[in-house]
């Protein structure tokens, strides 16, 4: 089947889809974004968070066809061209990517963790990242990369 | 195999009265599971999101909630969290946010599985199950009566699931779980409780014990029978409680957890949650924030 939805505001056709392919697999093999990862495909480990018309969901537990007509953003759609989004940037500063696989889908939850809650409690941070593994930092890094992230926008 | 797009009630319906062996899907966090590790593999999808009315929620003449099959759980959390407090605890310990994002109560009845979290606080809230198809219509099934067997509900194979009515509660309601971790646990087994101030009577609910959830029917009988509404919780009385609550449940062992476990377990977290319900219905806590 085809599939036709927007990602990261560009309008993106896919052809041949199979009517029980995930929308993981759409954006990585199909519309050439390889930045959410696939680690379980069984929303356990989060790292294909994308926002789903503006909701951060597991793309690996979205049928491709319940994307027709509606609005994706991917970890690649947060960068404003070269300038990083402010918790990437925060992630780089903090040490919180060690192998990266999980980057991704941290970066993209904690991004929406910080556009509801302005000055997140930790509480609150590792209660919106408890759906996000990590196997190498250990968290204490990405816990520094949302507060300092959290800190900036409110001060900002 | 075929995707199907219903974007009404109606639509779909008729799709499911077409193709009953079409499987529908909501949030897809059950169903894309089966299908990325092809445990199943359908003949047809049938996609709900497109259906608005499965998404609402509304305060009927009757003075009950009628809530959409497709209200995904971090709603209900926001909008439905005072009048549907047992719920909606249970809610917040489903999966993660994303799965909140996404996953439904009506997903998890039609999942129907021992130890989904929604169906505990369903049974102690006297929830009715709104089923429908094109050829019979509308069919109101009791949620003691909606699980039939592990993962096997009521529903027949043309009908899909409308909504769930529920009275906000008129007590406290209490939902309480054990799994290895606060977070992404199946529940080794769980336990609800709502209070029915006005009728002096107190609803149950089991999990994750029993081929089916089930309400601990003769620990309800026995709290209707003894319980002083006016003094304090007599402690022989939340004891023999937790017996009769521990002796509803038939449970297995399995790699969550061993028979003996879950049955000690559901002793402990019916005097729990009783005892949390016990003292904010004494303190008048509940009175005042249902205003
Ligand atoms: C990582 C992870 C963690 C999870 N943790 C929990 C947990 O802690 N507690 C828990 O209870 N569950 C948990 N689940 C299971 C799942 O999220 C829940 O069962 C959820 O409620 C399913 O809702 P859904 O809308 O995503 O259902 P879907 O996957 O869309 O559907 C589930 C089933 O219901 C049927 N169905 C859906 N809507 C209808 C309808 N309107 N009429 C008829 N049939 C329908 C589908 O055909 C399917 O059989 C977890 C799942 C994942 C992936
Ligand atoms: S790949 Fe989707 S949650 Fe792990
Ligand atoms: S950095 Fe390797 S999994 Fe998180």
């Amino acid at each position: 089947m085809r599939v036709t939805f927007t990602v990261n505001g560009r309008r993106e056709t896919a052809d041949d889809v199979w009517e029980g392919e995930s929308l993981l697999y759409v954006l990585r093999e199909r519309v050439g974004l390889p930045g959410s990862k696939n680690a379980c495909e069984q929303g356990e480990c989060g790292s294909c968070t994308v926002y789903l018309d503006g909701t951060p969901v597991c793309a690996c537990l979205v049928a491709a066809g319940q994307v027709e007509g509606r609005e994706v953003r991917t970890v690649e759609g947060l960068a404003d061209g070269d300038r990083l989004d402010p918790v990437q940037e925060a992630f780089v500063e903090c040490g919180a990517v060690q192998c990266g696989f999980c980057t991704p889908g941290l970066v993209v939850q904690a991004h929406d963790l910080i556009e509801r809650v302005a000055e997140p409690s930790d509480a609150e941070i590792r209660e919106a990242l408890a759906g996000n593994l990590c196997r190498c930092t250990g968290y204490e890094k990405i816990l520094d990369a949302v507060r300092l992230a959290a800190a900036r926008k409110a001060a900002s | 195999m075929d995707f199907l797009r219903p974007t009404t009630w109606a639509e779909a319906l008729a799709a499911k009265a077409d193709r009953p062996e079409a499987v529908p899907i909501q949030g897809g966090t059950d169903v894309m599971v089966e299908l990325n590790f092809d445990l199943h593999r359908p003949a047809a999808l049938l996609d709900l999101n497109q259906v608005a009315e499965l998404a609402e929620w509304t305060s009927e003449e009757d003075g009950r909630l009628r809530v959409g099959a497709g209200v995904p759980y971090v709603r209900l959390i926001a909008e439905l969290g005072n009048r549907l407090p047992g719920l909606a605890q249970a809610a917040r310990t489903v999966g993660s946010p994303q799965i909140r994002n996404r996953g439904t109560v009506g997903g998890n009845l039609g999942a129907a599985s021992p130890a989904g979290d929604s169906h505990p606080p369903l049974l102690a809230g006297d929830a009715v199950i709104e089923v429908e198809s094109a050829a019979r219509g509308v069919r109101m099934i009791p949620a003691a009566e909606f699980y039939v067997g592990v993962k096997r509900s009521a529903l027949e194979p043309d009908e899909l699931i409308r909504a769930f009515r529920m009275s906000p509660a008129t007590g406290p309601q209490y939902f309480s779980k054990v799994g290895t971790r606060n977070a992404m646990v199946i529940a080794v087994c769980s336990f609800a409780i709502a209070l029915h101030p006005a009728e002096r009577r107190v609803g149950t609910g089991i999990g994750s014990a029993a081929p089916t959830p089930r309400r601990a029917l003769a620990a309800e009988e026995f709290l209707a029978a003894e319980l002083d509404w006016d003094a304090r919780l007599d402690p022989a009385v939340l004891a023999r409680f937790g017996e009769l609550a521990a002796e509803a449940a038939s449970p297995i062992d399995d790699v969550r957890g061993t028979a003996d476990y879950r049955r000690h377990a559901i002793g402990v977290m019916a005097r729990r949650t009783l005892t949390w319900a016990w003292n904010e219905f004494r303190s008048g806590h509940f009175e005042r924030r249902a205003g």
